[in-house]
């Protein structure tokens, strides 16, 4: 079995999902960029589950598909007030919380 | 639950009904007292009729057990069979109340006194009691007095056997005070007279205090002052009796100072009470020396028997009747402790008749009645000569009938003339003649009664005011009724045959055992002359106020008119009475000498006085004597005659005048001596002066200074310093602990937390890319930090 490659895949994809949730300023991108952190995460666990001949890898795995398609519509219904109020899905606009 | 109850042999117990529920005649008052004090606002006379109909049903109970009680001394030959059975938790003691047979010349024993009683409350229960009672007879005794009374029973119990005689020898196992009813001779002719003269007053009050601020309020205390003197009429144990009197004083200063608003009014209540209370220490005193000298018991009868066998020391008796005798001089007015009474005037009208005739002032005679044993004994009355009770009495009769002269208010002549007449009692029962004391308790309460009744009358007609000089004068035709029952009330009270004060005084003098062929318990030869003198005065103060009341001119400025029929009505049954009430004890040889059956003479005596029972000293009778009734009564009639010339002559000079003046030369005025008595008369003997100004001024001075130094230089001393010092410790509390501790600690924790906000403050930017760079880097310190050190 090759898990390094797998392993590669799936850190290279994390990397790629902090980036952009760091710098676009973009609310959907910001999610879509989510969504890479969340895949290379089920890569690994379905990775592993393969390398240990477990199921429970590619159980955990569609666990966490639920519960990103779940945040992915809270978060898209988040954008969509966000848009609704101020007219810009910009989040750098978004700092309310500013102490 | 030591209830004890009374039988009497056969035909008694089908009767006994009215002596065991006794109770019922003063619970009826004090019932209506509450319901009155709760309810009466709201009741369409506002309280009035729940008083009558109490003290009313109370009046026809009373009435029924007088019958009982005549019937059964009728009966005779069954009271020597008769005697009182103690049933308690099946244990049965006979006490023999009636042992001894009869001494005295009307034959067997009669009059034993019959007490029902339940117990009141005890620390710990008769150790007998224990062993024989049953078990759940016990705890529910013992629960009821006293907490943790069962265990000590319980624990007694088991040693019982063994100690049976330490457990009765101790304290704790006798100390039971039982509550009770004593139902004989006398206390049954006293719940006659209380509730015949309350009823009548509390009809003739209905119109005397109508409209009054406080009417509900003044029929509240009419009905609880009646039930007191019920209650202490029918006390079965000292307790209860001082209890009783304590209550009847308690009434007395609620209705004499019925119209408090005015000062002289409240002062009076107050003297009243005041007075009473140098008398209650003497009942305290004496009845404690009472209890432990009949081996602590409050129990009356118990107390009389030993007095009676000799199981009580003369001088200890003495002593306590001494005491005892301060109590009766208060609450009787006896000489020197007389002068709350004139004062008691202050109150409405018919709660002086109720005063004067039937409660408060004959509570003092009745106590003396119902210790008699220890009276008896203890003053040596049989073959005395003198003793405190009658040489008091006598200086009662004779101050108090002077004092009645120099009155302008008619209600202090009666006043006066009241305390002339207790005295008369006092002096009775001091020589021994219990029964001439008795029956002229009994006769004085109607005569006087009416008499104060009348007063009242008097003034509801003119303008609410006493004074005879001032508004009073020729009211005969105006007032008929008033004026007739009053005359006949005066009679009575002079004593001129035959109405009731008559035989009642009669009987006094011929027991005092000074006139030839009387022969009473001793030779009281002061006392007799005390009474004789009275009994002239007695007649010739009442002529002086029925002049001035009656006769002459009117003086007043109003139309004086004849009162409604509620209030004439009890005046002319009072009358009545007064008329009648001599002939229940007619002496012997009057009886026969006008052909009388046999069975009316000394009745009230058969009735009234126990003979030949071990409660009861064995008392000798006088004689009556037909020559000092006669001599007596030329006494009192010279004597009114007297008075009634003066004033015909004062009449024929002016007829608007009330006394003789410089210009019409009285006597006052020509004899120095007698100007001088005038005047120590008028000043009441000084005695006023003696308490309110040496006595009290004397004492009130060196002991307000005293007490003020005390407040000053001890109290003020010792709260001036608690108060420096809490300051100083306060001071020193505020400055270190609360400023610099307590408040540091909270300022400096509120600092601190303000300053790490202020630091923390810069990385809360709300950028949410920032706060994710700060979980990333973080994540990732964390994971450079495992992967190195882990």
């Amino acid at each position: 079995m090759f898990l390094n490659q797998f392993l590669f895949l799936a850190a290279i994809l994390f990397c790629i999902g902090i980036y952009g949730v760091l710098t676009r300023k973009n609310g959907v991108l910001v999610l879509m960029s989510i969504e890479l952190i969340l895949n290379s995460v089920n890569i690994n666990l379905v990775a592993f589950g393969a390398y240990h001949q477990h199921i429970a890898g590619q159980v955990f795995a569609l666990f966490v598909i639920a519960v990103a398609a779940a945040e992915v519509g809270v978060g898209l219904a988040i954008v969509l007030l966000i848009y609704r109020n101020r007219r810009s899905i910009n989040v750098a606009e978004a700092n309310l919380l500013k102490g | 639950m030591g209830i004890v109850f009374v039988l009497a042999a056969e035909e008694a117990v089908a009767n006994s009904w009215f002596y065991e529920n006794a109770w019922l005649i003063p619970a009826l008052p004090a019932a209506s007292f509450v319901l009155i004090l709760f309810f009466g606002k709201r009741l369409p006379f506002k309280g009035a009729e729940l008083g009558i109909a109490a003290v009313g049903t109370a009046f026809v109970l009373a009435v029924l057990t007088t019958f009982t009680w005549i019937g059964d001394i009728q009966a005779g030959g069954e009271s020597e069979e008769e005697h009182s059975l103690i049933v308690d938790g099946g244990e049965t003691v006979a006490v023999a109340l009636t042992a001894e047979e009869g001494e005295e010349g009307h034959g067997a024993t009669r009059g034993a006194p019959i007490v029902t009683e339940v117990e009141w409350f005890g620390i710990g229960t008769d150790a007998n009691r224990v062993t024989l009672g049953s078990e759940a007879n016990v705890s529910e005794g013992a629960a009821a007095t006293e907490d943790h009374g069962e265990e000590a029973v319980a624990a007694e119990d088991d040693h019982s056997e063994d100690d049976e005689a330490h457990a009765t020898e101790s304290l704790a196992s006798k100390f039971s005070v039982p509550i009770g009813t004593i139902v004989d001779g006398q206390s049954v002719m006293l719940l006659f007279v209380v509730t015949f003269i309350s009823f009548l007053v509390h009809v003739y009050s209905t119109e005397y205090v109508k409209g009054d601020r406080r009417f509900t309020h003044y029929f509240a205390f009419l009905s609880l002052f009646t039930a007191a003197m019920l209650f202490m009429v029918l006390s079965s144990s000292t307790l209860q009796l001082i209890v009783g009197w304590e209550l009847v004083g308690v009434c007395s200063f609620v209705l004499i100072g019925h119209w408090w608003e005015e000062k002289p009014n409240s002062d009076a209540a107050l003297k009243a009470f005041f007075t009473n209370r140098v008398g209650d220490v003497g009942i305290l005193v004496g009845m404690s020396i009472l209890y432990f000298a009949a081996d602590r018991s409050f129990s009356i009868t118990t107390i009389n028997e030993m007095a009676v066998s000799g199981a009580i020391e003369q001088r200890t008796l003495l002593i306590a009747g001494l005491c005892l005798m301060a109590a009766v001089m208060s609450k009787s007015g006896q000489f020197i402790l007389h002068t709350w009474l004139p004062d008691a005037m202050a109150g409405p009208t018919p709660v002086s008749a109720l005063i004067h005739a039937a409660t408060m002032v004959v509570a003092g005679v009745y106590l003396i009645g119902r210790m008699y044993a220890v009276f008896f004994v203890g003053f040596g009355m049989d073959g005395g000569t003198l003793n405190a009770m009658a040489f008091i009495g006598g200086l009662t009769t004779v101050g108090g009938g002077l004092l009645a002269f120099v009155q302008n208010d008619i209600k202090k002549v009666l006043a006066y003339s009241t305390v002339s007449q207790l005295g008369y009692m006092v002096l009775a029962l001091g020589v021994g003649a219990y029964t001439a004391g008795m029956f002229h308790l009994f006769t004085h309460a109607f005569f006087k009664a009416c008499l104060f009744l009348g007063a009242g009358s008097l003034s509801h007609a003119c303008h609410h005011s006493f004074d005879m000089k001032a508004e009073m004068g020729g009211l005969r035709k105006k007032m008929p009724i008033t004026f007739a029952t009053f005359v006949i009330g005066s009679l009575a009270l002079a004593g001129i045959p035959p109405l009731a004060g008559f035989w009642s005084k009669d009987e006094i003098l011929a027991g005092a055992g000074v006139w030839p062929g009387t022969d009473g318990n001793g030779t009281f030869t002061i006392p007799f002359i005390f009474g004789v003198i009275t009994a002239a005065l007695t007649a010739a103060y009442m002529t002086r106020t029925i002049w001035l009341v009656f006769f002459g001119e009117y003086r007043g400025h109003s139309h004086p008119h004849e009162s409604p029929p509620v209030m004439s009505i009890p005046l002319v049954v009072l009358a009545f009475m007064a008329v009648t009430v001599g002939f229940l004890n007619m002496p012997g040889p009057f009886v026969s000498s006008i052909g009388l059956p046999e069975g009316w003479a000394h009745r009230f005596e058969d009735w009234v006085e126990p003979a030949g029972i071990s409660t009861f000293p064995g008392i000798a009778h006088a004689n009556p004597s037909l020559t000092l009734a006669i001599f007596a009564t030329l006494c009192a009639v010279g004597a009114a005659t007297l008075v009634w010339l003066y004033y015909r002559r004062l009449y024929a000079l002016d007829p608007k005048a009330t006394e003789y003046s410089a210009d019409t030369n009285g006597l006052a005025s020509r004899i120095a001596p007698l100007a001088v008595g005038h005047t120590i008369l008028e000043k009441k003997y000084y005695l006023d002066h003696l308490y309110t100004d040496i006595i009290a001024g004397g004492a009130k001075g060196p002991v307000a200074r005293a007490v003020n130094w005390s407040d000053q230089n001890i109290l003020d001393g010792v709260v001036d310093t608690v108060g420096k010092t809490a300051v100083v410790v306060g001071r020193f509390v505020y400055r270190f602990i609360d400023q610099g501790a307590i408040d540091g600690t909270v300022n400096n924790s509120g600092r601190t937390a303000d300053s790490i906000g202020q630091i923390l403050r810069g990385i809360q930017t709300g950028q949410v890319r920032q706060y994710a760079t700060l979980l990333f880097g973080a994540a990732a310190g964390l994971v450079g930090v495992f992967i190195l050190f882990v």
